[in-house]
């Protein structure tokens, strides 16, 4: 399953990060390295194993779906990069 | 008072105590020696005028009779824990200018018992490395160099700041976090105690997402008995964290100094792994002679699984990562850069904001989540996961704790490895096991190699159980009678 130059263009457009075409090469080398060496993961007796996604044994806490916080706009998008009126500006995105 | 910033922290909070100096006094010794550091890079803010406010505080509560178990405590906060109105970068560009409007459930505890806040420890970008290289704002530089050098050694990573502001008495201990290894391997590198707990023992809210299922946060202190205090306090539930465990905090100081005698000690053979040097091996048997001495029984264990948990890790934590970074797209917080379209924005926003360190795991996450690679690599990873919870699960029924190395060298030179990601990888070999089953395990010095730089053991306990790890910890620290600190150059 090696990576190739266009899987690389193909992941970095999923993940949303411009990688220029000079990089390109060095990325695949660099991931293949990486992958490569995962590869050995393929030697382990998985069969039956359930995969594990926490270690926290206990079921996940329920509360009551009330209003816990809000009403303060301007703290809400007082980290944003572009705002009118507390209101996030983002680009034009259906013409 | 200069000397204050060399005080233990339980020293320095016994000295309040007994009135012997003020909270502004101590903490004035801290600001002056955080200035008189700034060569390490070890603190990327300094919040000098909140640390003399917060320590007045302190001394008027004390004066009250109201004091807390930490109260005028001088503390480093790691540039990954949100503080109210303090920016918090996680050492990124993308999130240079952020300025929390609320603060980590963690800090909220530290300040709840009276500690005061020194400023913001570098670390690797979104704690994502072994040496302090990958951060925004330059590395750290180990305060230890070997004899007869002065080249700039790593203070390890991703908890570099918080690491050498500790060893370099820069603070009384520091906030830190560890998703394969970053609380212990800095600590190992630079003479200092840490300790990451049972995941769920620490809030993580509030704290930057690096690994959601891995990352746990913990102190960095100068004494095992220092580490337990600031746990005592760092720990505790928090229902806006839903890994968050409900349980009871027990007074972890307690342990510290208990008898060890009779506790099952296991030493796990994969852990001798090829190439390792004759004096980490070395230390690992003072270690066991240590324990021996004290009473302990010493075991011999099989841990099957552990040379894949490097590699399974390097599936899980990037796919985390990939997911939890996602969040960053230029719109509601960080940075934005400009681009033709919405997707431009996005490209462009995430090209410029993270470093390549980020964006290689990024990259790697995106990639074994994408469709056709899920079962192969993501799936079989939390597979190798299960068998590597499994072998300490076996290793538990014969033992009552586990003894290894916690780092394969010593501290090495900047620039030294950071051309071969996975040689760097290879850092966490002893610790990143621990970070996939969820256990405690804590790092504390026992020796110095031949060049003059300390050395780390690493214990290793049963889940929820801190306390035989500190019991451990603190037989070593006793035996071992680790008292070297690094010659003041900076």
């Amino acid at each position: 399953m090696a990576i190739d130059a266009a899987t690389v263009r193909k992941v970095a457009r999923l993940a949303r990060i411009a990688e220029p075409e000079e990089r390109i090469e060095a990325l695949t080398q660099e991931l293949n390295g990486i992958m490569t060496w995962i590869e050995q993961l393929a030697e382990v007796d998985t069969d039956g194993a359930e995969p594990l996604t926490s270690v926290v044994a206990a079921g996940l806490p329920l509360r009551d779906d009330v209003v816990t916080m809000g009403g303060e706009p301007e703290v809400v998008t007082g980290n944003a990069p572009k705002t009118v009126s507390n209101f996030f500006v983002v680009p034009k995105v259906v013409e | 008072m200069s000397a204050l910033n060399k005080l233990t922290l339980k020293g320095a909070i016994d000295g309040l105590a007994a009135k012997e100096f003020t909270s502004v006094e101590l903490t004035q010794a801290h600001i002056d020696a955080v200035e008189a550091a700034r060569g390490l890079n070890a603190y990327i803010l300094e919040t000098p005028e909140q640390a003399l406010e917060m320590a007045a505080a302190s001394d008027a509560r004390r004066a009250k009779g109201e004091a807390g178990p930490l109260d005028g405590a001088p503390l480093g906060v790691k540039d990954l824990f949100c503080t109210k109105g303090v920016r918090t970068t996680a050492c990124s560009k993308i999130l240079e200018n952020f300025v929390p409007a609320y603060e980590s459930t963690v800090t909220s505890n530290l300040w709840r018992d009276g500690a005061v806040m020194l400023g913001k420890l570098n670390l690797d970008q979104f704690a994502m490395g072994s040496s302090n290289e990958t951060s925004y704002f330059g590395p750290v530089t180990n305060p230890w160099r070997a004899k007869d050098s002065n080249k700039a050694l790593t203070p390890g990573g991703s908890s570099g700041g918080s690491a050498a502001a500790v060893a370099a008495d820069l603070c009384l201990g520091a906030t830190a976090t560890d998703t394969g290894g970053s609380i212990r391997q800095p600590a190992a590198f630079t003479g200092t105690v840490g300790i990451k707990p049972t995941y769920g023992r620490c809030s993580r809210w509030g704290v930057v997402a690096f690994a959601s299922s891995l990352d746990q946060a913990g102190p960095i202190a100068k004494t095992v008995e220092d580490a337990a205090l600031l746990l005592n306090s760092m720990s505790g539930h928090d229902e806006k964290d839903s890994t968050s465990l409900d349980i009871a905090t027990p007074d972890f100081t307690q342990f510290v100094g208990k008898s060890v005698k009779g506790l099952r000690i296991g030493v796990p053979k994969e852990y001798r792994v090829d190439g390792m040097p004759a004096e980490i091996q070395k230390l690992w048997d003072d270690g066991v002679a240590w324990l021996k001495e004290a009473g302990c029984e010493i075991v011999e264990i099989s841990l099957p699984h552990t040379k894949y948990a490097l590699p399974a890790y390097y599936i899980v934590a990037p796919a985390e990562a990939s997911s939890n970074l996602a969040r960053y797209d230029g719109m509601r917080y960080g940075l934005r850069e400009e681009g033709a379209n919405l997707a431009e924005i996005y490209e462009n926003t995430r090209a410029a904001g993270f470093g390549d360190e980020v964006k290689r795991r990024i990259l790697i996450g995106t990639y074994v989540l994408s469709a056709g690679y899920y079962d192969a690599y993501y799936l079989k990873a939390l597979k190798v996961r299960r068998r590597i919870a499994e072998d300490f699960d076996n290793a538990w029924t014969k033992v009552d704790a586990i003894l290894t190395p916690t780092a394969p060298s010593a501290a090495f030179g900047l620039g030294e490895n950071s051309s071969d990601p996975i040689a760097m990888y290879l850092n966490d070999v002893f610790t990143v096991t621990t970070n996939l089953a969820g256990l405690p395990g804590l790092s504390l010095p026992a020796g110095l190699d031949a060049n003059g730089l300390p050395l780390g053991l690493q214990i290793i306990g049963k889940p929820l159980d801190e306390g035989t790890v500190f019991s451990v910890a603190g037989a070593i620290e006793k035996a071992a009678g680790f008292t070297a600190k690094a010659d003041k150059w900076w």
